[in-house]
């Protein structure tokens, strides 16, 4: 169990939350890693709180509870840290990424006294620039696998053209806009 | 050859199906097993399977028009869960007592009151007297592999019965793990074709299909039914051992893990034994002798085998993810503390319903239960026979 990294997505209903979860299970398996990927199922509608979850490890994953005490929290909509304890249960050796164009400071009052490591990526930013349009689990996806280390990060974009070439073969705009996105998110997280 | 892939519970369902490439399925969708007849539409449409799609006004439909394309020599599958079940409850008995064996997927999820989508038993466990036989996994891997062998089971001359697949809604079902996939060819070779030796379709033998039968006929139909019920053990345990030769993966009636010193024992069905294998783990760490008795085949009920897989333990906690309403215990705890008492066995044995609704069962949650069953060895049951986990005060 210790070699197991564990993640908690929060989002909205909508924002694709779950899809990042979803797409890190498969980047990671496809490095040779177990994985579990798997949503919270509450009164699902847009716009409503949703939680996803992923565990990535070296050996066999057995447990099927949810996360109560993660390595990584993501949080896809910052409005979320009025509404949800999204620090609860993180572990102070581990780290929090937050979508916001505010930086780490400012939201600290939010964040209930978390000791651990405190990401920030503008996420709007990196979509409208590279992709035109507002798909935030995209860069969150890049950020978090920078943060964590789980994967390696040329490994990763590597993967992830293998898969969008693949997924887009008619549409090769989609390919190098979420690319650009995937790379720019590297760069941006801080 | 076995390949490394990630899906599904559902997922897994579908590519299982895809393999098998059934007759016919009629289907009526509802959460969480919507994505089985999905996913199989799209495989129709693409022409990977050339199942025969029958879209229905509803379950009971659902299961009345299963019945009949499996009477008339097609094999047939359908999927549901929750509600979808239990509309479908007068037709399960007529598929059961009229020897079809049809599969069907049951995506595991609580009956409705108050409504609610996630998981439980107590659909399949309320359909536990209606004739079907029932297997149910623990992970993706395990529902590809039971459906895989579903078939083989409920079709083999000495069973003839119905059979229902199934896994937990969402815990299973919606989480995408590794699990390993076997080629088409030598999956196709074990499934076979089907081939009835009596149905409706055969001109030159004109049959009856559910008629009317009164006393003098009623019962000695019932106890060749239950026949069928028990010569299913063994055919079970041929079938995976037939299976295994392909997979590797080889499975009983039951699974333990660390059971063989095991003194204190949680007997359980689903996605939860793979938290509980993780607490067995670490109380063993500490020195306790923890061990789990894995539920895979509840109908029939190996009441016997699990009886004497349990006779070495001191206390045993049996677990059911769903209520009776007995103000007395689940449907698990009922049976197997029947087939206990019968073989003698010297547990202490109590029962505790957990998960209901998708109530989430942790790790430290299972451990303090083990602690539990160590006091209970000792001090005796002391009002803990029937009780509640991870209930809110």
């Amino acid at each position: 169990m210790s070699n197991t990294v564990e993640i908690r997505w929060h989002g909205r209903g909508g924002q694709g939350a779950k899809t990042a979860a979803l797409l890190l299970a498969d980047v990671a398996f496809k490095m040779d890693k177990h994985v579990q990927g798997f949503p919270e199922y509450g009164p699902e509608r847009m716009g409503a709180p949703i939680t996803a979850f992923n565990r990535i490890s070296d050996s066999q994953i057995r447990v099927h509870s949810n996360i109560y005490n993660p390595d990584y929290v993501v949080v896809v909509d910052e409005t979320l840290l009025h509404t949800v304890d999204v620090t609860k249960g993180l572990k102070d050796t581990g780290a929090i990424l937050i979508n916001t164009e505010n930086t780490a400071d400012d939201l600290m009052p939010y964040l209930n006294g978390y000791k651990g490591k405190v990401y920030t990526i503008n996420a709007r930013e990196v979509c409208m620039k590279t992709l035109g349009k507002y798909f935030p689990n995209t860069p969150m996806l890049a950020a978090i696998v920078k943060i964590s280390g789980i994967i390696e990060q040329e490994a990763f974009l590597r993967e992830m053209e293998n898969s969008l070439s693949h997924k887009f073969a008619k549409k090769p705009e989609v390919l190098d806009g979420n690319m650009k996105a995937l790379k720019m998110a590297f760069k941006e997280v801080r | 050859m076995s390949t490394k892939n990630r899906m599904s519970g559902n997922e897994a369902l579908g590519e299982a199906i895809r393999q098998i490439n059934p007759d016919v399925m009629p289907a009526f969708p509802i959460t969480p097993s919507t994505e089985v007849p999905q996913f199989v539409s799209n495989m129709i449409a693409n022409g990977q399977v050339d199942t025969e799609f029958i879209p229905v006004e509803s379950e009971h439909s659902a299961m009345s028009a299963a019945m009949g394309s499996e009477a008339a020599g097609a094999r047939t599958i359908t999927a549901t869960s929750s509600c979808g079940l239990a509309l479908m409850w007068e037709v399960l008995y007529v598929a059961a007592s009229s020897r079809l064996p049809l599969a069907m997927c049951v995506v595991n999820r609580g009956l409705t009151g108050p409504l609610n989508i996630n998981a439980e038993h107590s659909d399949s466990m309320g359909a536990r007297d209606s004739g079907w036989l029932q297997i149910y996994a623990e992970n993706n891997q395990e529902v590809y592999d039971n459906m895989l062998m579903a078939y083989r089971i409920a079709e083999h001359k000495d069973v003839r019965l119905p059979i229902m697949i199934c896994q937990d809604g969402f815990i299973t079902s919606h989480a995408v793990e590794n699990i390993m996939l076997e080629d088409d060819e030598p999956i196709r070779k074990f499934v076979g074709t089907y081939e009835p030796e009596h149905y409706l379709l055969n001109a030159d033998e004109p049959m009856a299909m559910g008629p009317y039968a009164n006393s003098p006929f009623c019962m000695e139909a019932k106890r060749a039914q239950v026949q069928g019920m028990m010569n299913a053990k063994q055919v079970i345990l041929d079938v995976a051992k037939e299976y295994a030769k392909i997979s590797g993966r080889e499975y009983g009636l039951y699974e333990g893990y660390r059971l063989g010193d095991a003194e204190y024992v949680l007997v359980c069905i689903g996605s939860a034994c793979g938290t509980i294998k993780d607490a067995v783990d670490r109380m063993r760490e500490s020195g306790v002798k923890a061990g789990l008795l894995k539920v895979r085949v509840f109908r029939p009920f190996p009441g016997e085998e699990f009886a004497k897989a349990l006779e070495n333990a001191k206390a045993v906690a049996v677990m059911d993810r769903a209520e009776s309403y007995t103000g007395h215990g689940g449907p698990l705890g009922a049976e197997l503390m029947a087939a206990m008492y019968r073989n003698k066995n010297k547990a202490e044995a109590i029962n505790v319903i957990y998960g209901l609704s998708g109530r989430d069962l942790t790790v430290e949650m299972v451990c303090g239960l083990y602690d539990q069953l160590a006091d209970i060895a000792v001090n005796g049951t002391k009002g803990r026979e029937y009780q509640y986990l991870g209930l809110r005060e």
